[in-house]
């Protein structure tokens, strides 16, 4: 029955299948159409566009920092280099949930709260695809505890970094300053172009103050990863301008003399060459060792730096403010020969004390008994009279010795390339009104007459004063780089003291070689078997309060109170090729403490060397055998035709003939 | 010759051939599809080696499947029409039983219970078996009665359809359970299902939408769909998938980047991009003539598959090889739709290019039962 009816039915159902089987095979065509259409569209009419997708999704712009410019001394003595280290960083968008990623790097290796707080500050600024660092300096064995786990943290790398180095640690602290990663105000500073990349920024000294040529151009690369992030290949790459090289005027020879020599006092030396304005040495005692600051000091280490009374941190040189005391009387001296208010022959009677207009409070001298009936010019500047300042003072009025002071670099920032200069005060009536709302007092004209008062400087203001005198009212800018990578810097001159009489300098530097050389010089004890002529100024500023406003603890108060000992001084007479400023914090007196530290700088400056370790000996006439060598400087303006007996090269022939 | 004469009267006891029979007849091989396979399988080897990442292994396991598809394909037309027919029941029983056993005790992969594995045998999925017992088992029941199927043979076919289907979407394996499903209604609608009854169900299905989307879908299903009509919405999650097929087919232009320079895949940009988004590495490599060489590969197997239907003699091996020729054209469309983000992300491979066992073996095996529909014939009619 059944085959029957299947028998029966097979055309119908041959008829049947085959009026489906057409419909299947339009529907069939149909998608076949629509399949077509859609590879069509998106294969070549919006090909253009998936293309560059394409190219978006894999190809990306990776910073490639500079390499950061090294710093020489004036013999190309290498003192801050760059050096490898480790980092551990990530990229945002590839490590896909952060916390889940911190959580599994915290398990291989040890993060400080610290870190993690600053990755997490710095992660929502930073350019897309741009990595982040967590940690800083990772040791071989963190780097192998990280390779064991890299499957499980997606966007995170270990990146070589340079990061720099300084291989005389404490000794150049101050002078060359440190780098240390970027901080969150510079950051929001910075352009943010420019630094990618870079952890490492300049924080103070040169490194701060040439940050732009140390850290050259950033560079790109533009490289494929893969959906991961792993860079597979470099494709096109925009090389980073490297930082330009520093070659400072500082010698690092003269400096370790100059660090050494201050020990374990607090204080600070400044030597500079009068005829350019560059700095010979910079040193403040005590220092640190910068190198920790730049992988990131530790907060307890770093505050007992903070927390020292002997505040080492402080660059003493160009922020410790002082009276300057007697240095400043040889500058009085001249001004008030300027002003014709004294002559060099000009005498004063020293009782021992000065009374203004004759009668009222004493004035005394740090003599008890004076300097006799008639002190000249000479003589007390020899011997640091007081009365005969105070005379002078009063004669000459605290305006004009405010502007003729100005014009030795006093009272003003004196320009050199530090960051964080400290301005000094030189007063004067509209700064005493502007600044403590008194009208001035005809006393107070005493007090600043012998460096005391109101007066405040720092040793590198009278490093330039001392200077300016030597090279007779050449008054340049101190600075301590001479070649900004491979230009020389000219020398800046900022001001040129005007004396009608030439004579008068020869009188005031007279007067400061007999602080050395005469029978009665404060500074007599120095001259032993010295080879050239020093002229110079001591110096006692007695301590009304710490001059840094470093407020000190109370059980130190008794060795603090003591005075301060000063001492400045510029060599060889007739041709200064150096001039030093010296401070001993509580040193007392400045012939016993400071004039020795300044003997031992000149004479590291100005004898040749005889050890071969030594960087040093600028003796070969022959050109120097690299760029970044000596004898750079150029001729010192010829101001003073007289002064002929020592070449101006650098010193060569030890200047015995000025014996 | 006494045997040949035999056979036409006898054709289900006839078990070899004359010497006079072509020899694709005697070996029961259809040597067009056999052709088309071929190309297509090598393609996909070319295909695979670069989007499995340069894996010579991946490609040699591949290979060794192939190698065992095309014997399951030999074997299953040497089985004949007829013992096809009388084994269809059993296996389409067996099969539910499989589907059962990995809702039970199957093996898990990304959130879904696939994978059987029973001592001895290799790992399988039951469910891509399935895809071809269910249009053999529609096929073999409506063969059975009159045709076109009357209301209750509908209903019944919708049974036989409905058990697998359900058993997949338990695991759940919604791109299956579709394809399943889809080969199923192929078959009924080859046999003159009524146009009143398909368009009753499509009112139907259009009414039931609302109710399926909100009591029925599971989630990472409606996210799937939610993610067609706006990749851009979930860029990372769902959406990343058709984004980045969609910039690899884009990128590869009219000529493709080249074979092993497609970026997307082996950047690993492309997910799945062995398996089933092949279909954007091959794209991005081969171009818009990649994907057009492939779909007249695909085309020209279907073709023949609707060539050899229509020229069938009986209901049955008509309706087994049109439905499986379909069904596998629309395993193609879904693919290629769902990789182009013309359709709703579901797991459905890209036939014999995609890497995968099971499902290159049951494909083939499909084939073998067209090639044995194909060669009944003609022996019949020699």
């Amino acid at each position: 029955m059944a085959e029957q009816l299947s028998i029966r039915d097979t055309l119908t159902e041959t008829r049947v299948f085959s009026k489906r089987a057409v419909v299947a095979t339009v529907l069939v065509v149909l998608a076949l159409a629509a399949l077509l259409g859609r590879y069509f569209h998106l294969q070549v009419i919006e090909h253009e566009v998936y293309r560059t997708q394409s190219d978006r999704n894999r190809i990306h712009a990776r910073a490639v920092p500079p390499r950061r410019g090294l710093i020489f001394d004036r013999h190309g003595v290498v003192l801050a280099d760059n050096r490898p280290i480790f980092n551990l960083v990530i990229t945002r968008e590839r490590a896909g949930d952060i916390d889940r990623t911190l959580t599994t790097i915290g398990q291989s290796i040890t993060l400080d709260p610290v870190d993690v707080e600053r990755f997490r500050k710095r992660m929502p600024r930073q350019l897309p695809f741009e990595a982040v660092p967590l940690r800083f300096n990772l040791t071989e064995e963190e780097i192998a505890r990280l390779a064991v786990n890299r499957h499980l943290l997606p966007g995170v790398e270990v990146e070589a970094e340079l990061v720099r180095h300084y291989p005389f640690g404490a000794l150049l602290a101050h002078a060359v300053g440190y780098v240390g990663r970027i901080n969150e105000a510079e950051l929001i500073a910075l352009d943010q172009t420019d630094y990618a990349g870079t952890n490492l920024i300049g924080k103070n000294g040169i490194e701060k103050f040439h940050e732009d040529a140390l850290h050259g151009s950033v560079g790109y690369e533009n490289v494929e990863t893969n959906a991961r992030g792993r860079v597979l290949r470099v494709l096109e790459r925009n090389d980073p301008g490297a930082g330009q090289d520093l070659v400072l005027e500082l010698d690092l020879e003269v400096q370790r003399v100059a660090q050494e020599a201050l020990g374990a006092e607090r204080g600070a030396v400044v030597a500079i060459d009068p005829q350019t304005g560059g700095v010979i040495a910079l040193a403040s005692s005590p220092s640190f060792d910068p190198n920790p600051f730049v992988s990131g000091i530790g907060s307890r280490a770093y505050a007992e730096l903070r927390d020292s009374p002997d505040h080492p941190l402080i660059n003493r040189a160009i922020q410790g403010l002082y009276p300057p005391g007697s240095t400043v009387k040889p500058m009085y001296a001249l001004a008030g020969l300027f002003y014709g208010v004294s002559t060099p022959t000009s005498a004063v009677s020293d009782p021992g004390w000065y009374q203004l207009g004759g009668v009222g409070r004493r004035y005394r001298d740090w003599k008890k008994w004076g300097h006799g009936g008639a002190v000249n010019l000479s003589q007390a500047i020899t011997e640091s009279c007081d009365v005969y300042f105070y005379d002078l003072a009063n004669r000459m009025g605290i305006q004009r010795m405010h502007d003729f002071s100005l014009q030795f670099g006093l009272g003003a920032a004196t320009g050199v390339d530090q960051s964080a200069e400290r301005r000094g005060v030189m007063p004067s009536n509209a700064w005493k009104l502007a600044a403590i709302g008194e009208r001035w007092y005809p006393g107070e004209t005493l007090s600043v007459g012998i460096g005391q008062g109101y007066m405040l400087a720092s040793p590198m203001q009278l490093a330039v004063m001392t200077a300016t005198i030597a090279s007779r009212g050449r008054h340049y800018r101190p600075r301590l780089v001479q070649r900004v990578g491979g230009r020389a810097l000219e020398p800046e001159l900022l001001h040129a003291v005007e004396i009608p009489d030439p004579g008068h300098w020869d009188t005031i530097t007279l007067a400061m070689e007999e602080v050395v050389h005469g029978p009665r010089g404060t500074a007599k004890a120095i001259n032993k078997n010295l080879s050239y002529r020093i002229a110079a100024k001591t110096g006692t500023a007695q301590v009304v309060g710490i001059a840094q406003n470093a407020t000190y603890d109370s059980a130190a108060l008794d060795r603090n109170q003591r005075d301060h000992a000063l001492f400045v001084a510029f060599a060889p007479v007739g041709n200064p090729r150096i001039a030093v400023a010296v401070i001993i914090e509580n040193g007392e007196h400045g012939s016993t403490t400071a004039a020795p530290v300044a003997r031992k700088v000149m004479d590291a400056y100005l004898l040749p060397r005889d050890d071969a370790q030594g960087p040093a000996s600028p003796a070969p006439v022959a050109p120097a055998p690299t760029a970044t060598a000596v004898s750079t400087d150029p001729a010192p303006p010829a101001q003073d035709p007289a002064a002929v007996a020592i070449p101006a090269a650098p010193a060569g022939p030890a200047p015995e003939d000025h014996l | 010759m006494k045997r040949g004469d035999f056979v036409r009267q006898m054709p289900e006891s006839a078990r070899d051939f004359g010497p006079g029979a072509p020899i694709g007849e005697r070996l029961r091989i259809d040597f067009w599809l056999l052709l088309i396979l071929l190309a297509l399988s090598g393609y996909g080897l070319v295909v695979l080696y670069s989007a499995s990442g340069r894996d010579i292994e991946a490609v040699k396991r591949q290979g060794l499947f192939m190698l065992l598809g095309f014997g399951a394909m030999f074997a299953v037309a040497q089985m004949g029409v007829n013992q096809l027919r009388r084994w269809t029941p059993l296996a389409y029983l067996g099969g539910c039983l499989l589907l059962l056993a990995v809702d039970l005790v199957g093996i898990g992969a990304k959130g879904a219970q696939r994978w059987l594995e029973i001592p001895g045998l290799p790992r399988f999925q039951p469910s891509e078996v399935m895809k071809l017992m269910v249009p053999l088992a529609v096929s073999s029941f409506l063969a059975a009665s009159v045709l076109p199927p009357r209301f209750l043979h509908v209903v019944i076919t919708l049974a036989i359809i409905g058990l697998p289907m359900a058993l997949v979407l338990v695991q759940p394996d919604l791109g299956t359970a579709v394809l399943i499903t889809a080969a199923g209604l192929i078959v009924l609608f080859l046999a003159g299902l009524r146009w009143i009854y398909i368009a009753v169900v499509v009112v139907g299905l259009a009414m039931a939408a609302p109710v399926m989307w909100n009591y029925v879908l599971y989630d990472y299903q409606k996210q799937r769909v939610l993610t067609l009509i706006d990749p851009e919405s979930d860029k990372l999650g769902t959406g990343w998938n058709i984004i980045q097929s969609k910039t690899a087919i884009g990128s590869g232009g009219v000529e493709g980047k080249g074979w092993l320079h497609g970026t997307q895949s082996h950047l690993d940009f492309l997910p799945e991009g062995h398996t089933d988004f092949i279909i954007a590495a091959l794209a991005e490599e081969f171009g818009f003539q990649g994907v057009v060489a492939l779909l007249a590969l695909y085309i020209a197997l279907v073709g023949r598959g609707m060539w050899i239907a229509l020229r069938a003699q009986d209901s049955f091996s008509r309706l087994a090889a049109g439905g499986l020729t379909l069904t596998f054209f629309v395993y193609i469309v879904v693919n290629m739709g769902m990789v182009s983000g013309l359709l709703p992300v579901v797991g459905v491979p890209l036939p014999l290019i995609s890497q995968g066992g099971t499902a290159l073996i049951s494909l083939l095996g499909g084939f073998g039962i067209i090639m044995a529909v194909g060669t009944e014939r003609r022996r019949m009619l020699g």
